[in-house]
């Protein structure tokens, strides 16, 4: 079945377990396959699945799982991760950069990614995993392009924020001055 | 984008003290962007060209792409048969009773 692969790990993402997760990719396709009539051929097949899934999620699986919707990105500036690790020249080493992008394993996005508040979680999947352009984004959640942008800005913020304890794992952390 | 790109209005002198006429916060500003592919063809050239000349910019992009790599690589899971048996069963199950 197309896309079912992306639509099932995204549905995994947003729900954080398996049975909601099996239980909105099927509910996504039995909605698409209802309304298919109302898919204009020619459009994008991939951006309408996702928006099906996106808006079954938030209207029916969201509430039950409603968690603090409240993080403070304001203070978390551009770069996070990689002014923490760059050296006096401003750069990193390409050996320290292998060693820091290593130390975060697919458990550690996996769980970063599942801390972030729902707003901010769906725009990094949509846009850094599964690709999309602000436009299709803008379409999907059907919001405008510029909230797309500050939603991906912050939710980019806060991932790297919550990837900071894998990536200080490794020693490599440049000491801040007190 | 919304900047105005009036060619005329670009024609004045480049930044001095950047030889490639972009500072180091612009850049920064514009990594994402630059990243997301969505810049103008002559805006990507520029940014492009600043992170090729500023050691610290190149690192801070090669850094940002490598984490965006992994992050979309490391979340992909394997969709369980059953879900697959699942859903191709409920839509047979529809267009039995539809139409």
């Amino acid at each position: 079945m197309e896309f079912m692969a992306p639509l099932y790990s995204a549905a995994l993402r947003m729900t954080r377990n398996a049975s909601d997760a099996e239980d909105l990719v099927q509910e996504t396709y039995l909605k698409a396959y209802r309304s298919f009539g109302g898919f204009e051929q020619g459009t994008n097949l991939r951006a309408w699945l996702y928006r099906i899934l996106t808006n079954t999620y938030i209207n029916e699986y969201r509430a039950r799982q409603r968690r603090s919707e409240i993080e403070d990105v304001e203070d978390v500036e551009d770069l996070y991760l990689y002014r923490r690790f760059a050296g006096v020249d401003g750069t990193v080493s390409p050996s320290a950069e292998e060693e820091v992008i290593g130390a975060i394993h697919d458990d550690a996005i996996k769980s970063a990614l599942e801390s972030l508040p729902d707003t901010y979680r769906i725009a990094v999947m949509l846009s850094d995993i599964e690709g999309f352009s602000y436009k299709e984004m803008a379409e999907i959640l059907e919001i405008p392009p510029g909230t797309v942008m500050s939603r991906l800005h912050r939710g980019r913020k806060a991932l790297q924020k919550a990837l900071l304890p894998y990536a200080e794992a490794t020693g490599l952390i440049t000491p801040v001055s007190p | 984008m919304n900047e105005s790109d009036d060619s005329t209005m670009s024609q004045h002198p480049m930044n001095a003290t950047s030889p490639d006429g972009v500072d180091c916060d612009e850049a920064v500003h514009a990594l994402y962007h630059y990243l997301d592919g969505e810049l103008t063809d002559e805006r990507r050239a520029v940014i492009s060209l600043h992170l090729d000349q500023c050691a610290p910019c190149g690192s801070a992009a090669h850094f940002e792409s490598e984490l965006r790599r992994i992050v979309a690589d490391q979340c992909t899971d394997r969709v369980p048969q059953s879900l697959i048996e699942r859903v191709a069963a409920a839509i047979n199950e529809e267009e039995r009773h539809g139409n």
